[in-house]
């Protein structure tokens, strides 16, 4: 019921915000996750805040307009002028090469974040839905299931991620399989690594709020297990959720890579995914051949780095101790001159002084 | 009371790893099915004994464990304990001298990020720390690998010893299975210097990874620290700066950072994986790649179980060390 409707928004918070932030902003907008943050921010962290969302928003649309963006299909070998040709340096027909299989780089490139993009969506998605109602159930009754579930998540939390990913996939596709099935193995897989952190977060969160008076003063007046449990708790117990979806996102598509690495990816015919594409590098380098390693290796650091960005700066400002407060010019100055932002962040430095200062207080 | 969970949480793992194993059915026919006719492949499969009631092979897989029997396997029919003790040794190598590394950048480097939080030198070094974060481990090796070996020529491409060495080291006796100790042992500076170039590289993927998390890490509790009251204290009794910073500050900054410093040491294995892969340094992780690829599943169950109970009781030691070293935390 409603957690798919809270995972949607958050989701939708982490991917989407992007784009509607620089459309323009409502008063209730100010309140959304991210949006709220990037008002609260100053300097350094408001360069990084931004260079995330800019990043994210890049990844986000190459993979939704890969169909335009991509020269060529990902498993393309030949047009009409003929074969592409194996390992051809770049050229102005192929700006970024093409592989040992005699694809197009480029193309592999574009598709890869299609592929990058549905894994992460699927992944992070179930794991917050998984995550978050048995956290809420558990942590909302206690006793015995309780504690299982604790000590169960306690132990897969300490599981190397990869190589429960690994196993997984073993399990769900036996390694191989086509575009949808590899996307949901793969997204499966992470999505058993991730539960466990989104059923501690949202599992405290509950334990603290169903002590608050509010939950008594429901159950007194006689409202429902279930209607508390979403309602009156749930909505209280999700605050930390956007920064963690963020460091998800950018762990799952590092986790993708790896499982692709190690050969457990989806069939080059099937779809393109980045870290197949480096597994098939690692000869080519030692010959001397470095356009089929540099850019899908590069696509996986900016699509990483745009969310941990995000991510951090969220941690940061979700930290007390961390945040950064427009407390004396010079300071403030000094850090506008580093970060992306040079020119705007300095402006909201004067107006945010007041705020910051009264949230301290 | 807190440290008997070790006890449950290495049983939980070990019976996942059992469970999703025996999901796939059995790992005869997962690695030779289709090579082998239906009655080679019962016949085979009732030598293994995975015809038996699935508890029975179950009690057999725990008990095995403990007499560090792991089973053999089916590729190469060695028996799995073989395999992990001669695997081992060079994973163990690789993951010390990346944790060396990891320290040597990202505790230095984290104290210079909090003591100049939000200027300059803390913006470029988070920025460096989040880029070594989001970067892929064996991207990060290829990269390595094609500058310093392939374009310069500085650092060998792939391997942990050159052939000559390895004969000398085999002359000398030497199998310890470490291969800097084996090169001392053969006492030629010449092979020393080979076993330590063919390092560099593989190290020095895997201990950035690191040192970006140990930066923030280091970092994060510096700042804690730092603004706190004593340290001003400190200050206005005259102490200098770099001393505030690396006694004062430094070790209550440094409890939570052996916490974190042991979690790390699961990453740190599962970038040994992939960097092995990319550096061709047989440890275990290369080994698990070959195996994957065989579909040898048996030997995977064993190479997994090891490495996912070395990271439980990494984690457990870890928690009591860091209770010595903190006198609020007691048990």
């Amino acid at each position: 019921m409603t957690a798919p409707e809270i995972a949607g928004a958050e989701a939708s918070g982490a991917a989407a915000a992007a784009p509607e932030h620089l459309e323009g902003r409502g008063a209730w907008f100010k309140k959304l996750p991210v949006v709220h943050q990037l008002r609260q921010s100053v300097g350094l962290q408001r360069g990084m805040l931004i260079a995330g969302l800019v990043l994210t928003a890049g990844f986000v649309l190459v993979a939704v307009l890969s169909p335009v963006l991509a020269p060529f299909g990902w498993s393309q070998l030949r047009d009409l002028d003929g074969a592409f040709g194996a390992q051809q340096p770049p050229s102005a027909e192929h700006w970024f090469g093409t592989t040992v299989g005699g694809y197009d780089v480029l193309s592999r490139v574009v598709w890869g974040a299609r592929t990058a993009l549905l894994v992460v969506v699927v992944a992070v998605a179930s794991s917050i839905v998984v995550g978050v109602l048995l956290g809420l159930v558990s942590g909302y009754f206690g006793g015995w299931l309780d504690r299982m579930l604790v000590v169960v998540a306690d132990a897969i939390y300490a599981f190397p991620s990869l190589l429960l990913a690994i196993l997984l996939a073993i399990v769900i596709s036996g390694g191989q399989s086509s575009m949808w099935g590899g996307i949901f193995a793969a997204a499966l897989s992470i999505t058993v690594v991730f539960v466990p952190q989104y059923f501690r977060v949202v599992r405290a969160e509950v334990v603290r709020v169903k002590q608050e008076a509010f939950v008594d003063s429901a159950r007194v007046l006689g409202t429902g297990h279930w209607r508390i449990m979403t309602r009156h708790v749930l909505r209280n117990s999700t605050r930390t959720l956007p920064l963690i979806i963020t460091l998800n996102a950018s762990e799952a598509i590092l986790t993708l890579a790896g499982l692709g690495f190690l050969g457990f990816g989806i069939e080059p015919t099937a779809a393109a995914e980045w870290g197949y594409d480096l597994q098939r590098a690692v000869a080519d380098v030692t010959s001397g051949i470095w356009w089929t390693a540099l850019f899908p290796g590069l696509a996986i650091v900016m699509a990483a780095m745009g969310m941990t960005l995000m991510g951090e700066s969220l941690n940061d400002l979700s930290d007390p101790r961390l945040r950064s407060r427009a407390r004396s010019r010079k300071v403030a100055g000094a850090v506008a001159a580093t970060s992306v932002e040079a020119d705007t962040s300095v402006a909201p430095v004067d107006t945010a002084e007041p705020k910051q200062k009264g949230d301290d207080a | 009371m807190r440290f008997l969970l070790i006890i449950p949480t290495v049983f939980i793992l070990v019976t996942t790893v059992f469970v999703l194993m025996r999901a796939t059915g059995d790992p005869i026919t997962a690695a030779l099915g289709g090579r082998l006719t239906p009655d080679q492949l019962a016949e085979r499969i009732h030598a293994a004994g995975y015809d038996r009631p699935i508890l029975v092979q179950y009690w057999e897989y725990l008990t095995g464990i403990f007499t560090g029997d792991f089973g053999t396997t089916i590729s190469d029919n060695r028996p799995v304990i073989e395999v992990l003790s001669q695997y081992g040794t060079a994973t163990l190598e690789l993951a010390t001298y990346a944790v060396i590394v990891a320290l040597l950048l990202g505790v230095p480097f984290g104290m210079v990020g909090g003591y100049f939080r939000d200027r300059l030198p803390d913006a470029v070094l988070r920025i460096l720390a989040i880029l070594a974060y989001a970067t892929p481990v064996f991207f990060a090796g290829l990269l390595l690998k094609l500058v310093f070996s392939v374009w310069l020529g500085w650092f060998p491409v792939a391997g942990r010893v050159s052939t000559d060495g390895e004969i000398e080291m085999q002359i000398a006796g030497a199998d310890s299975g470490f291969m800097l100790v084996d090169a001392f042992a053969t006492g030629d500076p010449a092979v020393v210097l080979d076993v330590v170039s063919h390092a560099v590289l593989p190290a020095a993927a895997l201990g950035l990874l690191t040192a970006g998390v140990f930066l923030r890490l280091v970092r994060t509790n510096m700042i804690g620290t730092l603004g706190a009251d004593y340290i001003d204290a400190a200050r206005s009794r005259g102490v200098g700066e770099r001393r505030l910073v690396t006694k004062h500050a430094w070790r209550p900054a440094l409890i939570p950072i052996i916490t974190v410093a042991g979690m790390q040491i699961a990453m740190l294995l599962v970038g040994a994986v992939l960097t092995e892969t990319t550096f061709e340094w047989r440890g275990l992780g290369f080994q698990l790649a070959e195996y994957l690829q065989a579909r040898d599943f048996v030997a995977v169950q064993g190479i997994v179980v090891l490495m996912a109970v070395v990271v439980a009781v990494t984690n457990f030691l870890v928690d009591i060390i860091a209770a010595l070293v903190d006198p609020r935390v007691r048990y």
